[in-house]
């Protein structure tokens, strides 16, 4: 969540995209940039190692043994064979808490962002405030009283119980985010749309949220991750392997000690996937509404 | 709020009366219809952290156990769950190694991010897409992440040790020696936190004006007195939000020192974050670990404020 936010401001800000078209401007200077880049492809490879490392050993079907190499020369598929048989249920689990949470998020987070940005009503700054502060709030905190919560409503170990978590956690960014796209649409947009005899719940959906469409996928995205990535709620607010997202079957595999990591890290990069995609989809969403942006 | 929301209800209903006054009418529904679209959202923010928090407070003040759940009944204990956790010597160790945890890896991620922001900042070519590239550690679920270090660090076999071994160093029990544990844990974390840091050090490195540094090279500031006279003083407000940001969610970091050593070896890793976790789910002292999550919302909410405080420019906006 919190990463989303400076992914906005990395790539959404207009200044940078500027810079960045202006870049190399003659042929003399490309000879001198280049170390530059051999130099980056270094710091990359250090940070990006332990990714190299979960894919290089999920292919070995002998990780574990004192020889794991480098590359992996003889790849084997064993190790997603066997992740697939013990961990598919749980991919499915973790595809449902998080299609639900994205689902739910939207439907709340999409109109109290227009709600906040256009009706800037007495209150709602205050609002705001809060939900900036909920973000800092340690989930352990969430959790420990969700517990005794969900117990009394017969929430543990449901999905239910799960979106509902993971939602709470993901709807502050996902309001702040949009919230802070739908401030920009002009209101004469939404005002001409009342004047030919639209309430504003209509104008709501049929002119501002298919402008808005790039910040709501892009906090759909976000909200995803957020819930695929979940860790602790899952830990504590489930016990049975009936519903058991993803991510504690990784922690279920790291809790005992460790013979074959080879399943362990397929499991791993299945787990990985979906923040892969997001890196290329974010950034294709993320630029286009700086594009659009800068049209205007 | 509530006061707000009784205007606009009371606004609605002499709507449908239809007082003469038709703008002041037109502006009270239109208040309740803004409220309309917040409502749900505000309901959300009561119900999953409003209650937490409340509940947290009155739970540190009962006895839980493990038959609580069973039959709901947790007698009013006072203050005897902070007494007993202050006098608890895996309270102070907590203390301690949060404090450690937090402050190294904070300055590692500040200073490493620094640097790899000012690197990439000179736009030589791929640079764009490098960037990109670095933000997929931290876009991993955090418990993958927990599991491929796990392995890296593997005394017998790991990767870091394997390494190692090629300049005849002997293996380094990284996770399962209790001097060794904290910082190889800090260490993982600071890598998790480069890139957050590298962003929006990058994108603060983005706003200060290129004429600027015209400016200044003309005056005979160029490397170090640039970066001290020009870059520094005017991304100030960024490394405040770095830093504030990157304390409060490095106070809340639990998935990757349970991946890593669940709090272990001899909770040379335990935290607050982890210790509230250990005493609620694994011993079912709820009530002592709603008061360790009270303490860590106190110290978080600290540091919540000085960066609203930092940010409250862009708030009022």
């Amino acid at each position: 969540m919190t990463a989303t936010q400076a992914i906005m401001t990395s790539h959404g800000g207009p200044k940078g995209r500027g810079r960045a078209s202006r870049g190399p401007k003659g042929r003399g200077r490309a000879s001198r940039e280049w170390p530059m880049t051999v130099l980056g492809i270094v710091f990359l490879a250090i940070m990006i190692f332990p990714v190299y490392w979960m894919i290089n050993s999920s292919l070995q079907a002998n990780s574990g043994a004192a020889t794991t190499s480098w590359i992996p020369l003889h790849p084997t598929f064993a190790g997603y064979e066997t992740a697939i048989q013990q961990q598919s249920q749980n991919l499915v689990t973790s595809l449902i808490v998080s299609i639900g949470t994205v689902i739910l998020t939207l439907v709340i987070a999409a109109p109290a962002a227009y709600g906040l940005a256009r009706f800037k009503l007495p209150g709602m700054r205050g609002f705001v405030f809060v939900l900036l502060i909920t973000q800092m709030i340690p989930n352990i905190v969430i959790a420990n009283a969700l517990y005794t919560l969900f117990t009394s409503l017969g929430l543990l170990n449901s999905y239910v119980g799960l979106i509902l978590a993971d939602t709470a956690a993901q709807i502050p960014f996902s309001i702040i985010l949009i919230r802070a796209f739908m401030a920009s649409i002009p209101p004469g947009l939404v005002e001409a749309a009342l004047v030919d005899g639209a309430n504003d719940f209509r104008a709501f959906v049929s002119i501002v949220v298919p402008i808005s469409k790039n910040a709501i996928v892009t906090a759909a995205l976000f909200t995803f991750l957020g819930a695929w990535g979940d860790f602790l709620f899952a830990l504590t607010l489930t016990s049975t392997p009936s519903v058991r997202p993803i991510t504690l079957g990784i922690y279920n595999y790291l809790g005992a000690n460790v013979q074959a990591w080879g399943p362990v890290m397929a499991t791993a990069v299945m787990a990985s996937i979906p923040a892969t995609m997001l890196l290329i989809l974010a950034q294709k969403y993320i630029s286009a509404g700086a594009l659009g942006g800068a049209i205007k | 709020m509530a006061a707000v929301r009784a205007d606009s209800a009371g606004g609605a209903e002499r709507a449908t009366l239809g007082t003469p006054d038709s703008r002041r009418r037109r502006r009270y529904s239109h208040d309740l219809i803004g409220w309309m679209f917040v409502a749900p959202a505000i309901l959300f923010v009561l119900v999953f952290f409003g209650y937490p928090i409340v509940k947290n407070l009155t739970m540190s003040l009962q006895n839980y156990s493990t038959t609580t759940f069973f039959t709901g009944f947790a007698p009013w204990v006072g203050f005897s769950n902070y007494v007993t956790i202050f006098a608890d010597p895996i309270f102070i160790t907590s203390v301690i190694n949060t404090a450690l945890f937090t402050i190294g890896s904070i300055i590692f991620q500040f200073v490493i991010g620094l640097g790899l922001a000012l690197f990439f900042k000179r736009h030589f070519p791929l640079s764009g897409f490098l960037r990109s590239l670095l933000l997929l550690p931290w876009l991993l679920p955090l418990i993958a992440s927990a599991a491929v270090w796990k392995w890296i660090l593997d005394q017998g076999s790991g990767a870091l040790n394997q390494f190692l071994g090629i300049f005849g160093i002997a293996p380094v029990p990284w996770l399962v020696s209790p001097t060794v544990a904290l910082i190889s844990v800090i260490g993982v974390n600071i890598w998790l936190g480069i890139p957050f840091n590298t962003t929006i050090l990058y994108s603060g490195l983005q706003a200060v004006p290129e004429e600027l540094y015209e400016a200044a090279s003309l005056d005979g500031a160029v490397g170090w007195k640039s970066f001290w006279y020009i870059t520094w003083p005017s991304i100030r407000s960024v490394v405040g939000v770095v830093v504030v940001l990157g304390v409060v969610y490095t106070l809340k970091v639990i998935d990757i020192i349970l991946g890593l050593t669940g709090g272990g070896p001899a909770n040379s890793t335990q935290t607050l974050a982890t210790l509230a976790y250990q005493k609620s789910f694994v011993q079912f002292l709820f009530g002592q670990g709603a008061a360790v999550s009270n303490l860590l919302i106190v110290v978080s909410l600290i540091f919540a404020l000085a960066y609203l405080r930092i940010t409250r420019k862009e708030v009022d906006e």
